[in-house]
C-alpha cells in the first residue's frame, strides 16, 4: 500500500487548474480571510461565498461532494465552539439540565456558535480546493515567488519528495510491530505494559530519526555529485498572464462585494 | 591477499604511466578509512580508458560503494586520482563532476526533488548552465532513458523501474564521460531488469558497475574487477574471470 | 484507506480556519514571522552545506513520527507531537524551523489546520513546544545521561501541557469558547497526552543514545545558556497558571476584561452569564485536581532544578 492516497490533488484540465499557482494561493488566503472578518450571522454573504467556491469547484471540475466529504476534517473542533451558545447573553432560546447542570442556550449564542461552524466549513473547503487544484510542486514554487524565505521552501520542497519514502518506511515498521506482538494475544495483555508499549514506539520513533538522519546524509551526497555547493538553484516555470491578473482582480472585487453583502444584511 | 591475473593489471599500469592522459580514469594508491575507523580501501588501484565497461564485483561490504564515492570526490581517501587528465582536488572537482556521472545504488536517495523534471534540471543548473540549456538537456536525458511523458510526474509515483531510469536521467543531463553505478539492477523485476540491461547497452560512453548481477556482467561488461576487504584482488577480462570458479568462490561470488 | 489516519492529527492542537478571530490570528502570525526570522538567521550555517537535506527530511522525519502510536487504555492511543525531540536532536532555531514546515505542510497539503491561523498553530505546535522542550534540555547538557532524559521527558509532556494551554487561550481570546470549559478540557486530555509524548521522546532519545551517541553528546552545545532561561520562565508560568487558570476561570476572565484584554477583537464582548454554572468543573473538576497535583510536582521539580543549576553554574559549559 502506498501512502501517497494521503495526496488529494486532481489531475484535470482546466482553467483554474492552469492558473498561477501564486494568484490561487492569493485569492484562497483573501477568501479565508475575508470569511473571518464577515460578521456573525451574515449569512447572505456566507452563501455568496460557498456559492462562488462551488462555482469555482465545478470550473475545476473538481466535484463539490468531494470538497464537503473531504471537508468534514475539521468537525470535531466544532466542539470547541459548542460553548459559546451557552455563554454569550441573549435571549433565552430553549434551556435545558443535564444531571445538576442548567443550561441556557442564547440567541446571540447560536448565531456565534453557527457563524463559527460556517466560516469553519467553507475555509476549510477552500484550502482543498487549492490543494486538489494545484500540484504541490507548483505550490512551492507559489511560495518561492511569494517570497517565503528560501530555507523553508527548500525544506517544505524536501519534507514532500520524503514525506512519502519515511511514511511508507514507518507503515513498514508498525506492520512489524504488529505481526510481534499479535503472537502475545491470549497470553497476556496485548503488548505487554503501557510503559514497555510506549519504549517500542519510542525506540520505533528513534530508529525512523536514525534512517533518516543517515538518509540526509546520502541525498546531500547525490547533490554534490551533481553539482551542488551549499546553494540551491532553482528555475522558475510560472510567469503571470493577463489571464491570471484578471481572475485575481475579480475575485478581488467578489470578495469586495461579499464583505459589503456581509456588513449590510447581518442578521 | 594474493592478486590473481596481474599481468593484465601491470600491462594496464604501465599503458597509463606512458600516456598518463590516456586513461579516462587513474586510481593510485586509494585508502581510505571511515570516520569511525572501520578501513574501508587498502591502496586500491584502478585504471579505466576511455570506451571500457567495467564490472566492479565482490561480497557485501567488500568497499564497492565506497570506491565508487571517491570517484566524484564525496569522500577524499589517501591518494591518487585522475579523472579525464585532471588531477582531483577542490579546484577541479566541480569539473570532475560533471564528467563523472554517478549513479547511486537507492534512487530515493538520488531523486531528492518533488517532480521528474526538476530532478533533472538539478544537475545543469548546478553546473551553471543557462535556462533554455537546461531544458534542452532535460529533454534530451529523458528522451534518451525513453522517459520524455515524464517529465512533470511526481518522483514518490513512480515504479522502481521507472525511477531508475530517471535517476540515470539525472547524470546524462550533465553530459558524463563516465557513467558510475552503483548496483544498477537491484531491487528490479525481471522485465525491468531486462529492459535496463538494453538501455545501458544502448550507453556509449564509458562505463563502472558495481553489481551482484553476474548475469549482467557477463552481457554488458567485458572487463571485470574483484574487490574483497577493500583490496582489489582480480582484474582482467570478464571471460575469463568468471569461468575461473576458485576465484570466484574465493570471494563469495557465483558463476551466471 | 490507512488505519492510522486519524492519528496523523496530534489531538485538537490543530486550529482551523474560522475558530480564531482576526487579531489573535494576526497576533500570533507576527509572533511566529519574528522566531521564523530569527531562526533562519541563526541556523545558516549550522550544519553547512548539508542544512538543506538534513532540515527537509527531518520535517519528513517528524511527520511520519507522528503516525507512531501506542494503545494506552480504553481505545486511546499514545503519539508524538515532536517539538521538544526535534529541539533537542537538532537544536532549537533548528527545530523550529522542521516544525514549521511540518505544520505548514500539513495544512497545505492536509487541510490539517488552517492557512489564516496558521501562525497560531506554528506558535502552539512549533515554537513554544522547542522553547521548552530544549530550553530545559538545555538546563541539563553535560549532565549525566539519566539526568537529560528525565529532563527531556518533563520537557517534552510541559510542551504538550503548554501546546493545549495556549491554544485554549487563543480560543478563548476569539471569543469561540469559553474559558471555564475550554481550559480544563483542554488541559484535562493534554495532561495526559503529553505523557505519551514524553515516553516516545524519552524512549526515541535513549534509542538514539545508544545507537549513535555523538548526536547527542558533542561538545559544543546547540543553543546558548540563554535558552535556559526562556524555557524555564515559560514552564513556570504554565505550570503556575493552569491550576489557578482551572480553578478561578471567572477571575482571569474578569482580569482579562478589565485590562482591556478580552474583547479587542470580539465582535460583541460577551460576559458571564450568572445563573450559567457548571458546578462539576469548578475547584472540584478531577482534571483540575490531576493538573493541580502535577502542576505542583513539576512546580516543585523545577524549583529543585534551577536551585541544582545554580549551586553549580559554571560546570556544564567547561
Ligand atoms: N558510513 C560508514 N561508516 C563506517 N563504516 C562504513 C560506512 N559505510 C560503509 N562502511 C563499511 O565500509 C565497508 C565497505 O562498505 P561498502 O558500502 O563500500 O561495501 P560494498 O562493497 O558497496 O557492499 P555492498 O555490496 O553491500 O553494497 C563495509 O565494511 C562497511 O561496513
Ligand atoms: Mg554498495
Amino acid at each position: 500500500m502506498h501512502i501517497n492516497t494521503f495526496d488529494h490533488y486532481q489531475t484535470r484540465n482546466s482553467l483554474i487548474h492552469r492558473l498561477d499557482p501564486r494568484v490561487k494561493v492569493v485569492v484562497t488566503v483573501l477568501l479565508i480571510l475575508s470569511n473571518v472578518i464577515l460578521p456573525d450571522g451574515a449569512w447572505l454573504a456566507f452563501a455568496l461565498t460557498w456559492g462562488m467556491l462551488l462555482f469555482c469547484s465545478l470550473f475545476a471540475r473538481i466535484s463539490p461532494r468531494f470538497l464537503i466529504t473531504r471537508s468534514f476534517v475539521a468537525l470535531p473542533f466544532a466542539f470547541a465552539a459548542v460553548t459559546a451558545i451557552f455563554t454569550i447573553p441573549g435571549q433565552a432560546v430553549f434551556e435545558f439540565n443535564i444531571s445538576s447542570w442548567h443550561l441556557t442556550a442564547s440567541d446571540a449564542g447560536l448565531i456565534r456558535f453557527f457563524s463559527i461552524l460556517i466560516r469553519g466549513w467553507i475555509s476549510v473547503q477552500m484550502a482543498i480546493l487549492l490543494t486538489a487544484s494545484t500540484p504541490f510542486p507548483d505550490l512551492v514554487h507559489a511560495l518561492r515567488h511569494l517570497r517565503i524565505p528560501d530555507i523553508i521552501v527548500a525544506t517544505i520542497s524536501f519534507m514532500y519528495r520524503y514525506l512519502f519514502v519515511l511514511s511508507d518506511e514507518t507503515v513498514r515498521l508498525l506492520r512489524a510491530r504488529e505481526a510481534r506482538s499479535a503472537s502475545l494475544t491470549g497470553k497476556r495483555k496485548r503488548g505487554g505494559s503501557i510503559r514497555w508499549r510506549a519504549r517500542v514506539a519510542g525506540s520505533m520513533a528513534g530508529q525512523l530519526f536514525l534512517r533518516s538522519y543517515e538518509r540526509s546524509e546520502r541525498i546531500y551526497n547525490a547533490m554534490l555529485a551533481r553539482g551542488y555547493r551549499g546553494t540551491l538553484m532553482t528555475l522558475n516555470p510560472h510567469e503571470m498572464q493577463p489571464k491570471d491578473w484578471a481572475l485575481g482582480v475579480i475575485a478581488l472585487v467578489m470578495l469586495v462585494i461579499i464583505q459589503i453583502v456581509g456588513r449590510n444584511y447581518s442578521g | 591477499m594474493p592478486i590473481v591475473h596481474d599481468t593484465h593489471l601491470q600491462d594496464k599500469l604501465a599503458s597509463c604511466i606512458e600516456h598518463p592522459n590516456g586513461c579516462l580514469l587513474a586510481v593510485e594508491n586509494l585508502s581510505f578509512s571511515y570516520p569511525d575507523g572501520h578501513a574501508a580501501l587498502h591502496n586500491v588501484s584502478l585504471h579505466i580508458e576511455a570506451g571500457e565497461k567495467v564490472a566492479l564485483v565482490g561480497p557485501n561490504g567488500a568497499g564497492k560503494s565506497t570506491l565508487m564515492l571517491h570517484l566524484n570526490g564525496i569522500f577524499l581517501g589517501d591518494g591518487q586520482i585522475q579523472i579525464a587528465g585532471m588531477q582531483m582536488d577542490k579546484a577541479s572537482l566541480p569539473l570532475i563532476r560533471a564528467k563523472v556521472g554517478m549513479v547511486f545504488q537507492n534512487p530515493d536517495d538520488q531523486l531528492f526533488s518533488p517532480t521528474v523534471f526538476e530532478d533533472v534540471a538539478f544537475g545543469p543548473l548546478h553546473m551553471g548552465l543557462p535556462e533554455a540549456e537546461v531544458h534542452a538537456r532535460v529533454e534530451r536525458a529523458l528522451e534518451q532513458v525513453g522517459m520524455q511523458i515524464y517529465a512533470q510526474r511526481l518522483s514518490h509515483h513512480l515504479s522502481m523501474g521507472e525511477k531508475k531510469r530517471i535517476a540515470i536521467a539525472t547524470v546524462l543531463a550533465m553530459n558524463p564521460e563516465i557513467l558510475v553505478l552503483d548496483e544498477p539492477s537491484a531491487g528490479l523485476d525481471p522485465r525491468a531488469r531486462r529492459s535496463l540491461i538494453e538501455l545501458l547497452r544502448q550507453m556509449p560512453m564509458t562505463m563502472l558497475a558495481s553489481t551482484h548481477d553476474m548475469r549482467l556482467v557477463q552481457e554488458l561488461l567485458p572487463r571485470t574487477v574483484i574487490m574483497d576487504q577493500g583490496h582489489i584482488v582480480a582484474d582482467g577480462p570478464t571471460d575469463e574471470l568468471l569461468t575461473d570458479q576458485a576465484l570466484l568462490e574465493a570471494h563469495g561470488l557465483e558463476q551466471p | 484507506m490507512l488505519p492510522t489516519l486519524p492519528l496523523l492529527r496530534p489531538d485538537a492542537l490543530h486550529i482551523p480556519d474560522g475558530f480564531l478571530n482576526l487579531t489573535v490570528a494576526i497576533i500570533f502570525w507576527i509572533l511566529t514571522v519574528i522566531f521564523i526570522g530569527v531562526a533562519v538567521r541563526k541556523t545558516r550555517g549550522q550544519f553547512g552545506e548539508r542544512q538543506i537535506p538534513l532540515m527537509g527530511v527531518m520535517a519528513a522525519f517528524i511527520f511520519a513520527a507522528q503516525m507512531i502510536n501506542f494503545p494506552v487504555a480504553g481505545g486511546t492511543s499514545g503519539h508524538l507531537l515532536g517539538g521538544a525531540l526535534a529541539a533537542i536532536v537538532l537544536g532549537p532555531w533548528a527545530g523550529m524551523l522542521v516544525m514549521t514546515t511540518v505544520v505548514g505542510v500539513q495544512a497545505l497539503i492536509f487541510q490539517d489546520g488552517g492557512l489564516v491561523v496558521m501562525g497560531a498553530n506554528i506558535f502552539n505546535m512549533g515554537l513554544l513546544t522547542a522553547l521548552i522542550g530544549y530550553g530545559l534540555y538545555r538546563g541539563v547538557q553535560g549532565r549525566s545521561r539519566k539526568a537529560r532524559l528525565t529532563i527531556a521527558g518533563v520537557a517534552a509532556w510541559l510542551s504538550v501541557v503548554a501546546g493545549a494551554l495556549l491554544t485554549a487561550f487563543q480560543l478563548w481570546l476569539s471569543g469561540t469558547s469559553a474559558l471555564r470549559v475550554v481550559f480544563p478540557a483542554m488541559l484535562g486530555v493534554h495532561v495526559i497526552i503529553g505523557v505519551g509524548e514524553a515516553l516516545i521522546t524519552v524512549a526515541a532519545l535513549a534509542f538514539i543514545w545508544q545507537t549513535r551517541p555523538d548526536l547527542l553528546t558533542e561538545e559544543e552545545p546547540k543553543g546558548g545558556r540563554g535558552w535556559i532561561f526562556g524555557g524555564v520562565l515559560i514552564s513556570l508560568a504554565v505550570v503556575l497558571i493552569s491550576p489557578l487558570a482551572s480553578a478561578f476561570p471567572d477571575g482571569l476572565e474578569r482580569v482579562a476584561m478589565n485590562v482591556g484584554f478580552i474583547g479587542t477583537g470580539l465582535d460583541a464582548p460577551f460576559e458571564i452569564l450568572p445563573d450559567y454554572t457548571l458546578p462539576f468543573l469548578g475547584e472540584t473538576g478531577m482534571s483540575t485536581i490531576l493538573a493541580g497535583i502535577v502542576g505542583m510536582v513539576v512546580v516543585a521539580g523545577l524549583a529543585l532544578g534551577v536551585m541544582w543549576l545554580l549551586r553549580r553554574p559554571a560546570q556544564a559549559e567547561s
